[in-house]
């Protein structure tokens, strides 16, 4: 670890941005999902992105890996325009990032040690032995090195995520994207996850985005925090920038009261008109 | 109005998917599995697919070649004409039997569990996590499926009529008494290689393709729910069913009308 | 990350498709190796050829020597044409040979039955390509019935 840390010092670079997001705008069918924003994500930092569920954080995410293309605009991972590659080059560059999925992805019908030893296998030709040193290094670095055999299906929520972990770190990308890390974790396995999260960004180098509504744990590890709400970027800042905010949107959502800005009821007709008015219900997402 | 509008969203949805299948296919096609990473995938996939359908083949085959000699005995019997119950049962067989129940077979044994599996691994992002990992999940997890699919079948089908005629043999030579000799004679007569086991084996190879191209497109444009599991899982077995039965006529048409 | 369990079961599934497909080929169709066989061509024109059909047998004595390949209609006399393919090995049928098309039982398959002509110095060896000139049609049953008919007429 003390060799990997050193490397990860060299790396700390303040300047550089790895992914550059420029007037970008999605579109899923009709929906507007991101109307023209513009976000950049500074190496070896952790990058936290913010807001509430339902506004497409894992989307971004997509749109970042190339699973998903804009509606227009750019996203520039390293200088390429990640939408515009063509497939081989897309495929190509993907083997810098990876992504901690919330369901962790395991495939099922391998064992812990399969799994991690995958991405090695299929990207690489290197003998059985080395890539069996390659997988306990990274077993060891997430403490699961005592689950090898172990098969997705008999590990605990948190295990699998930190299984998963180890897989995305196989082969030390460049960029990792956690998508909600901290989602129905236990209190102990979250912390293990945060301290994960910060130590690997620290240790090997990486930049990390994380994408979660949970405020406290992303105030803890962030450098830099994006809060995202009704297709924009409603608010950005070092954790303690956010905390001082005053904009009613970004304070309802750090202190994380029911109603405000976003309102605590779905958009709908007004409550005593529909009390009074003695109508059978029809489905409003047709009319 | 509204009707209009409903038919064309309906022939842009069914338009887009043949799309969707076709762009799926080619690409299955296109990863022919390649000696080094791709053989041992290719083997494990052929056991899942041939292997595991194995049993549900040769126990179907043989009891349908049992009961043919059974029913046809009975009606031969009435003309005399029993010396003909070999030719009987081998024509059925190889000529219709073996391909389409085959086929049928193996779209509710590998067909279905094909779909359900590739959905599930939609469904749980493991699909999605491939592509991440800049692993193409076309040639990790389809392509393999479907060259499986194509190998499998037809081998299962010769397997479906060989076992078939053994199981006729069984009950028209020892049990009611056909003459051995006569029965294999008398087939050989009848049966010809071209003609008779060449068709057949190009049916199953078409069933084949049909079969595992709808399981996997099935499987890998399912909504990932456990709803749409169950439904593209129903829809692989309903469909190849059909394809199959009216792709037989279109063969059989085809091929044994001169 | 093959086990050996699924290896050995692909091979053994694989063997056995195969297997099954040789047993189709070989036991059910019996074309695989006999099929090969270097063949030759003769002709007989008949008269009337009934039921005969391409690949119908060609015995002598109950021995299968050759098969029907073809049957076409010969457009100057308008009479049938059947292409016989003997074995090879059968190459010594004289032009006195003599092929008339028999019928296996009563309501059996039709097949042509070959009578080897005497071999005799002035009497040449049939080659491929020639054309078997003593011939005798398949009987047709109701021509058979409708002769009986008038001949048990005649004889009152």
């Amino acid at each position: 670890m003390h060799l990997l840390l050193k490397r990860g010092l060299q790396n700390y670079n303040m300047s550089e941005i790895l992914v550059d997001i420029r007037n970008m705008t999605f579109k899923r069918e009709e929906r507007v999902i991101y109307n023209d924003i513009s976000l950049s994500i500074p190496k070896g930092k952790v990058t936290a992105i913010m807001g509430p569920s339902g506004i497409g954080k894992t989307t971004l995410l997509r749109l970042i890996g190339g699973q998903l293309k804009p509606e227009s605009g750019n996203i520039f991972f390293d200088g390429k325009d990640i939408p515009r590659l063509s497939r081989n080059a897309l495929y190509e560059t993907r083997k810098r990032m990876s992504m901690l999925f919330q369901s962790g992805a395991l495939f099922s019908e391998m064992s812990v040690y399969d799994n991690i030893a995958f991405p090695i296998r299929e990207h690489t030709n290197l003998p059985e032995n080395l890539i069996e040193k390659m997988v306990l290094m990274k077993l060891e670095a997430v403490g699961l090195r005592g689950a090898r055999g172990l098969r997705p299906s008999e590990l605990s929520g948190g295990m699998a995520r930190r299984a998963a972990l180890a897989r995305s770190i196989a082969l030390d990308p460049e960029l990792i994207l956690y998508d909600e890390p901290f989602a129905g974790q236990d209190p102990i396995s979250m912390g293990v996850i945060v301290r994960l999260i910060r130590s690997l960004n620290d240790a090997l180098g990486l930049t990390s985005v994380v994408v979660s509504h949970d405020v406290p744990e992303v105030m803890g590890i962030a450098d830099y925090i994006y809060i995202i709400a009704e297709q924009k970027i409603i608010g950005q800042g070092t954790p303690e920038q956010i905390a001082e905010q005053t904009s009613p949107l970004v304070r309802q959502f750090v202190n994380g009261e029911s109603d405000g800005p976003v309102p605590f009821h779905y958009k709908a007709a007004p409550y005593r008109e529909e009390l009074i008015r003695k109508t059978v219900f029809t489905n409003n997402r047709r009319g | 109005m509204k009707q209009v509008y409903f038919l064309g969203r309906k022939a842009i949805a069914i338009i887009s998917g043949i799309g969707r299948a076709l762009i799926l296919l080619i690409s299955a096609l296109a990863h022919v599995p390649n000696p080094k990473k791709g053989f041992p995938l290719l083997l494990n996939q052929l056991y899942a697919v041939g292997v595991l359908s194995l049993v549900i083949i040769i126990v179907s085959g043989t009891f349908i070649g049992m009961v043919l000699a059974l029913q046809g005995y009975t009606i031969l019997v009435g003309y005399g004409a029993e010396a003909s119950l070999g030719p009987m049962v081998a024509l059925s067989l190889i000529r219709e039997l073996g391909p389409v129940i085959a086929a049928l077979l193996f779209a509710g044994r590998a067909g279905s569990a094909l779909t359900a599996e590739i959905g599930l691994m939609k469904a749980t992002e493991q699909l999605s996590s491939l592509e991440m990992m800049a692993v193409d999940p076309l040639r990790r997890i389809i392509a393999p499926r479907f060259w499986a699919g194509l190998i499998s079948l037809p081998l299962l089908t010769a397997m479906f009529s060989a076992v078939g005629i053994l199981g006729a043999h069984l009950v028209g030579v020892d049990w009611l008494g056909v003459d051995s000799g006569t029965f294999w004679s008398v087939m050989q007569g009848q049966v010809d290689f071209e003609k008779d086991i060449v068709n057949s084996i190009i049916k199953s190879i078409v069933f084949a393709f049909v079969i595992t191209w709808i399981a996997v497109f099935k499987g890998y444009d399912c909504d990932p729910t456990s709803e749409g599991i169950s439904k593209a899982t129903t829809a692989t077995v309903v469909q190849s069913s059909l394809w199959v039965l009216s792709l037989d006529f279109i063969l059989t048409a085809l091929m044994f009308s001169n | 990350m093959v086990s050996k369990k699924v290896e050995l079961m692909v091979g053994f599934f694989v063997a056995l498709g195969i297997g099954a497909l040789l047993m189709l080929a070989l036991k059910v169709a019996d074309s695989g190796l006999s099929g090969s066989d270097e063949t030759y061509n003769l002709y007989a024109k008949f008269d009337n050829v009934g039921g005969l059909k391409v690949r119908s047998p060609i015995k002598v004595g109950g021995v299968v020597v050759g098969r029907v390949s073809d049957i076409s209609l010969d457009v100057e006399d308008y009479t049938p044409v059947v292409t016989l393919k003997i074995y090879a090995k059968y190459n010594n049928f004289s032009e006195a040979t003599s092929v008339s098309i028999l019928t296996a039982g009563l309501l059996g398959e039709q097949y042509i039955g070959l009578l080897p002509g005497f071999i005799d110095e002035d009497i040449e060896i049939l080659v491929t390509g020639d054309f078997i000139e003593d011939t005798k049609p398949a009987l047709v049953l109701e021509e058979l019935i409708g002769q009986f008919l008038f001949s048990q007429g005649s004889d009152d």
